[in-house]
């Protein structure tokens, strides 16, 4: 169903976006549309051409785009079914409306899926929270503390009240959420170590680290993954498990660690050698001297890459379904498994991908306004 | 010159002292003593070992021959003994090494607080006298970046007195200085050797070295070729080498 103040508002949005922002200022401020164009987008014959083929392409694909997304598009069912959806000739956005909690949460107990949504918001508002200066106080970390044992006691449950949910119930946005946020905070500081470690003159140490490095460098995460969950219980005695959750994470942990201590070790070569030097003049001992003076230097001018690393985390959970956990993409396709609803297929993959979206930029513009905030070192 | 009485036991002594850098021999029988007290001006030309010799005296530089001993420690592969010397040596650099990550009163403090574990307040005390000693306490809350030369080399003079260091080691303070700036750095040095620090310096400011030094060592392709009180330094040089030298720099 099409609302009609929907398609108003659209419209004045879609003319918002066409206003460009003070491209060139003039002396006298005045700005003016037609010479900026000349001067911007006609100063010559290949510029005209390629920006009539911009245009061209524009127009090609933003209006039909538009109207399948919007103006065409089915918002919500009444009846439950997809009928409306198959009648409409846009984005069958009602699926979100039907499926979402599945989505979101996978196998989760229907009944229960307060407890992940809670969960989830608990975090990211703990994730919000830390994001700011003004709250980088010691009793961040006490407020952590209490969330993690909170989350924890949401999703298993098992005692005050809350009936037990084992790990292999657990999916969606807050398996994804959980395995790249702790796969990110394992991974970093085994990330420096391992960093340390390859530039170490202590051969043996040396040796292991370059070693590890290279060998997990030189496979996929995906066959990472695959060993974790299939070939490691192999090796464990009769009787033993490990949680397959644990086991998907410890995968993860280790193929990001690798990957983020070359990153690491960019920063640290980057350091003068007279940093160390000073450092080791002043009788500081090699954990100080890197803690205090070698690492926030480094890891300060390494942000883009760690962020990088971190992003690309976040992304490689979808991998997890391999082993059979239901991360937010194989919760969104098995939401899409309904024959009534498996033909809007894109527009689920559509949803899931605007939650990694949505995370990732923020990731990204979060890593911009850190190395600023962070460049006192340069700072003039 | 200072005029107070030097006693006689060496505090920093090197004998027969051999660095290699592979193949190169860069110090070759290296024999250098300094009594408490001592001012010793090292001067020679670039490439003669005078920075590897110095950077010797609180090992961060390894040599593979002779002895050294500090302070009446022996300098070996013992990690205690390195640390125990380091906080007993301070090292001013030809390029500062300022942490460009802390202020410049963190800077000072870093070391006492980390390494001494004495108490914030005292720390920050002791820096901000060392601070105006250097004569500029209003740069405190300054991150050395935002410091001219002149005034990071002093802070670096400070940040290595803040250790309370028996030693102090100068590796070419004001070589990378532009030449307004070098007489506010020499200043400090002189203030500082009048109050009776023992000090070994790298330096070509030879007008700072008649002012100071106790004691001129001239180098030259990796040996000591001439030790000797200033005047006589200065005024009939022994070898010709070192005549050659001073004729160089002091000539024109």
């Amino acid at each position: 169903m099409i609302k009609p103040e929907d398609d108003i508002h659209n419209a004045l949005a879609a003319a918002d976006v066409e206003e460009p922002s003070q491209a060139v200022a003039p002396a006298n401020s005045v700005w003016k549309p037609l010479s900026w164009a000349k001067s911007n987008l006609f100063d010559s014959v290949p510029n005209a051409l390629l920006t009539l083929l911009a245009l061209l392409l524009l127009w090609e694909t933003v209006p039909p785009l538009l109207s399948w997304g919007l103006f065409n598009a089915t918002w919500s069912v009444a009846d439950g079914t997809a009928a409306a959806c198959r009648d409409g000739t846009g984005a069958c956005w009602a699926l979100m409306g039907e499926k979402n909690r599945l989505m979101l949460f996978g196998v989760y107990p229907y009944d229960q899926h307060w407890r992940p949504l809670l969960a989830t918001a608990i975090v990211i508002a703990m994730l919000a929270t830390s994001a700011l200066r003004r709250f980088w106080l010691p009793a961040l970390g006490y407020a952590w503390l209490g969330a993690v044992v909170v989350v924890a006691w949401l999703m298993w449950g098992g005692f005050l009240g809350l009936t037990y949910v084992e790990t292999a119930q657990w999916g969606g946005l807050p398996l994804t959420l959980g395995l790249a946020l702790l796969g990110i905070v394992l991974a970093f500081p085994l990330s420096i170590v391992l960093a340390l470690g390859r530039r170490s003159n202590l051969p043996a140490i040396k040796a292991i680290c370059t070693g590890y490095i290279e060998l997990v460098r030189g496979v996929p995460l995906v066959s990472v993954l695959f060993m974790a969950s299939v070939m490691f219980p192999l090796f464990l005695p009769e009787g033993v498990t490990i949680d397959k959750l644990l086991r998907a994470l410890a995968g993860m942990t280790l193929f990001t660690a690798a990957y983020l201590a070359e990153a690491v070790r960019g920063g640290l070569q980057a350091i003068p050698r007279g940093q160390e030097e000073a450092a080791d003049a002043l009788g500081l001992s090699y954990w100080r001297k890197m803690r205090l003076i070698v690492l926030p230097q480094a890891l300060r001018l390494v942000i883009p890459p760690i962020v990088n690393q971190f992003i690309s985390c976040f992304k490689d959970t979808s991998l997890v379904t391999i082993v059979g956990l239901y991360d937010l993409l194989a919760a969104t396709k098995a939401a899409l498994a309904d024959p009534e609803w498996r033909p809007f297929f894109v527009e689920g993959y559509v949803a899931a991908a605007l939650v990694y979206w949505c995370f990732c930029f923020f990731m990204s513009r979060y890593s911009q306004w850190l190395e600023r905030e962070l460049a006192t070192g340069t700072r003039r | 010159m200072s005029e107070a009485p030097l006693s006689e036991a060496p505090v920093v002594e090197l004998i027969d002292v051999q660095k290699w850098y592979g193949a190169f021999h860069v110090l070759k029988d290296v024999n250098l003593s300094v009594r408490k007290g001592e001012k010793v001006v090292v001067c020679g030309p670039s490439g003669s070992g005078k920075s590897t010799m110095i950077r010797c005296v609180n090992r961060l530089e390894e040599h593979q021959g002779g002895r050294i001993v500090v302070g009446g420690i022996e300098l070996a592969d013992d990690l205690k003994a390195i640390e125990a010397i380091r906080k007993d040596v301070g090292m001013v650099f030809q390029s500062f090494n300022l942490f460009p990550h802390l202020t410049v009163l963190e800077n000072l403090t870093l070391a006492p607080l980390w390494v001494k574990h004495i108490p914030k307040a005292e720390a920050e005390d002791l820096a901000m006298q060392l601070l105006k000693r250097v004569r500029i306490p209003d740069q405190a809350k300054k991150y050395p970046g935002q410091l001219s030369g002149g005034q990071q080399q002093r802070v670096a003079i400070a940040r290595a007195l803040a250790m309370k260091p028996s030693i102090m080691l100068f590796d070419e303070p004001t070589s990378a200085l532009d030449p307004e700036m070098v007489k506010e750095v020499l200043d400090v040095m002189i203030e500082l050797a009048g109050e009776g620090m023992t000090m070994i310096c790298v330096t070509h400011e030879m007008g700072f070295a008649r002012a100071v030094a106790d004691t001129m060592v001239f180098m030259a392709e990796g040996r000591v070729i001439e030790t000797a009180p200033p005047q006589q330094f200065f005024s009939d040089p022994k070898s010709e080498r070192t005549r050659q030298f001073l004729g160089q720099i002091i000539g024109h």
